[in-house]
């Protein structure tokens, strides 16, 4: 940098720094100004993510969404007694909450894990 | 009367406008009015959004139905708790990175068409209208059944503290508020459910379903509320509005004619009472309704990023999960120790009776009927409060244009605005059915903001030309179906199923109309989608 041209004084807040610095690793770039690289990284996180809600929701869709259908099928199931309560009352009153939650913990987790890939993926030391 | 009742609902009022006062000492900025400034912890915020879900119709509704119709109608809390797990898979932490505050502003950040704008306004505020009419007349049937005090004054009296304590809390109280009434509901079923079923086992495990059908267990006296006939023995008899009728101990409850109830094993059983269209119909609003309440959503802006919003949504479903485990057992239980409720058809007491008529008019059952019905008020003032707080902030924002520099005093303006309608409304139309109008909300939300969020958040090829299509279509259907449902003359028959549960045409028809505009439209699609997306699916950690 030649002497006569000082650069202007200004005021350095860490935080600003730290941004700035984020910026040059090139992934970063791609993604922040759209490139074609940094389009198809996002495409490729949101198709991750999608087909997790989708396979989850298809658990619920069987596991519970069928059991009108199983009732109206086969009406015996509604006479089954489980610890002396008819069974109907038992998946739908007790089991459905917890099995909701099961299924609502397993997003969390394997959705975290998709979002730490990704930014595994942005921050990667280059070579 | 129960000398308990007034204390305990005095104490919860005072201790909610209390909350909603300490609250205000932190609420000094517009933002912390409208979103708690983001700076809320996940637990407190879903123990708020729990409290702020768990409506009168939850906490009434429910054992209501279920003592009505038996084991059909546990679609209902399982579908209010899928709710949340579709909110979760598809919508929380999109949303809550996309930085909009209402549904209209998801739009903008979205689509950017102030058309799609002001009909999601025109929606939200029809769908928190709809929500909250009913709660305020559920809090002036409580009123009359527990006070025997008029019905109008229950309804005004929960209207009034609710404007007040949004109109100077905001948000920030609401949320402190919000969070104690999720543990007050829990406590006031939880602990009741306790004594009852011991009592239960100490009258020898009464059975829920005789062979004889519904049975009194003690000598009592009903009053008739409609002229009706009855069937005692085989026997028509007609009995007029008014009339006391005394049934024997042990006798089987009569069929009343007004009252749709199912009196004999039936009950026990599934498809006794609905077609399958019509439980499908259920699952699918409530399902997908969930997503598209306006009081829901304007929760998730609290949270300080995605991935908290996320945790935040499943420690929600867990609250919620837990709170419905217990008034089925209040609906079972009302089988055997409150069967006069199957002849009045005023079900929807079951929870407020309950405790009196299993324990006894002795000094623990009062003081356990004082508790739901506390539970009950607290039902009524939270999720009418976060409505509020949602509907006016849509009118703070969309109708007063006050969204840029806004001050305090509008958005207090803006709650007067958004509480008068509805408390005039619940005041003039009071035979609307409370657990179904609730229903047709989720059904209304189902078909207009579901199909919106999940395409806009998921699909980069949705327009605003296929979203207003979409949203007209389905949403429209939807809303005409509740007009008629709500004004419109008795149906029989399959007109009755399709317009009565409309979810499971709508629904389909919102999608399909709002993917085929979008796919004609697909010139207009936003040209910064890409960057929309990645903002909507990027961590915030990487800080782009």
């Amino acid at each position: 940098m030649a002497s006569d041209e000082k650069p202007a004084r200004t005021r350095v807040v860490l935080g600003e720094v730290a941004a700035r610095r984020a910026t040059v690793d090139p992934a970063h770039a791609d993604l922040a100004q759209q490139t074609p690289v940094g389009e198809a990284l996002a495409r490729g996180l949101v198709r991750a993510q999608l087909a997790l809600a989708l396979r989850l929701s298809l658990v619920v869709v069987t596991g519970l969404g069928a059991l009108p259908l199983l009732f109206a099928v086969a009406p015996a199931v509604g006479d089954l007694k489980v610890v002396g309560v008819n069974l109907p009352w038992l998946l739908l009153g007790v089991l459905s909450f917890p099995f909701l939650v099961g299924v609502g913990w397993a997003y969390v987790r394997w959705a975290e894990r998709n979002e730490e890939d990704f930014t595994a993926v942005i921050r990667r030391p280059e070579p | 009367m129960n000398p308990y009742v007034i204390p305990a609902l005095v104490v919860v009022v005072l201790v909610t406008v209390a909350i909603g006062a300490y609250g205000l000492r932190f609420a000094r900025t517009t933002s912390d009015f409208l979103v708690a400034s983001r700076s809320v912890s996940p637990s407190w915020n879903a123990a708020a959004i729990s409290g702020e879900y768990l409506s009168a119709a939850s906490f009434l509704g429910v054992a209501g139905l279920v003592l009505r119709y038996g084991v059909d109608v546990l679609w209902y809390p399982v579908g209010f708790a899928a709710g949340y797990l579709a909110l979760l898979l598809f919508v929380a932490a999109p949303l809550r990175r996309s930085g909009a505050f209402t549904l209209p502003d998801f739009c903008e950040v979205r689509l950017r068409s102030p058309v799609l704008r002001r009909l999601a306004t025109v929606f939200v505020i029809f769908i928190g209208c709809l929500y909250l009419v009913p709660q305020l007349q559920g809090a002036g049937l409580t009123f009359t059944t527990v006070t025997g005090g008029s019905y109008e004054w229950g309804a005004l009296l929960v209207g009034l503290v609710v404007t007040a304590n949004v109109a100077l809390g905001g948000m920030r109280a609401i949320t402190f508020v919000q969070a104690f009434q999720y543990w007050l509901k829990l406590t006031a079923l939880a602990v009741p459910v306790i004594f009852l079923v011991l009592q239960w086992q100490s009258d020898g495990r009464p059975a829920v379903t005789p062979p004889a059908g519904a049975t009194f267990a003690v000598t009592t006296t009903v009053t008739i509320r409609e002229d009706a006939t009855i069937k005692i023995n085989g026997q028509d008899t007609a009995v007029r509005e008014g009339e006391q009728l005394t049934v024997p101990a042990g006798s089987p409850v009569p069929a009343v004619s007004t009252v749709d109830a199912h009196l004999g094993a039936s009950w026990l059983l599934p498809g006794s009472d609905r077609t399958l269209f019509a439980t499908y119909s259920l699952i699918l609003a409530t399902f997908l309704g969930t997503m598209g309440l306006p009081h829901v959503l304007v929760r998730f802006y609290t949270n300080p990023d995605g991935a908290s919003a996320r945790r935040t949504t499943l420690v929600v479903l867990a609250l919620v999960g837990l709170f419905y485990l217990l008034p089925t057992l209040y609906g079972v239980l009302g089988r055997i120790y409150t069967p006069q409720l199957l002849m009045t058809g005023r079900t929807d007491a079951v929870v407020l009776l309950l405790p009196e008529a299993a324990l006894g008019g002795g000094q623990l059952g009062r003081m356990l009927g004082a508790l739901v019905t506390a539970g009950a008020l607290a039902a009524f003032l939270s999720t009418s409060s976060g409505l509020l707080t949602s509907v006016a902030g849509v009118v703070f924002t969309d109708i007063l244009h006050a969204d840029r520099g806004g001050s305090v005093r509008d958005f207090r303006l803006a709650t007067a605005l958004a509480a008068l309608v509805p408390m005039a409304l619940s005041l003039y139309v009071s035979n609307m059915d409370v657990s179904r109008v609730v229903g047709l909300a989720f059904a209304v939300a189902a078909s207009s903001f579901c199909p919106l969020l999940v395409l806009g958040i998921w699909w980069r090829g949705l327009t605003d030309v296929g979203a207003v299509a979409g949203i007209l279509a389905g949403g429209g259907a939807a809303m005409a179906a509740v007009l008629v449902t709500v004004l419109g003359p008795p149906l029989t028959g399959w007109p009755a199923q399709i317009v009565g549960q409309p979810a499971a045409w709508t629904v389909p028809l919102a999608f399909a109309v709002m993917v085929l505009g979008s796919l004609l439209s697909s010139r207009r699609v936003p040209r910064d989608v890409g960057a929309t997306m990645l903002r909507l699916h990027a961590p915030e950690s990487l800080r782009l």
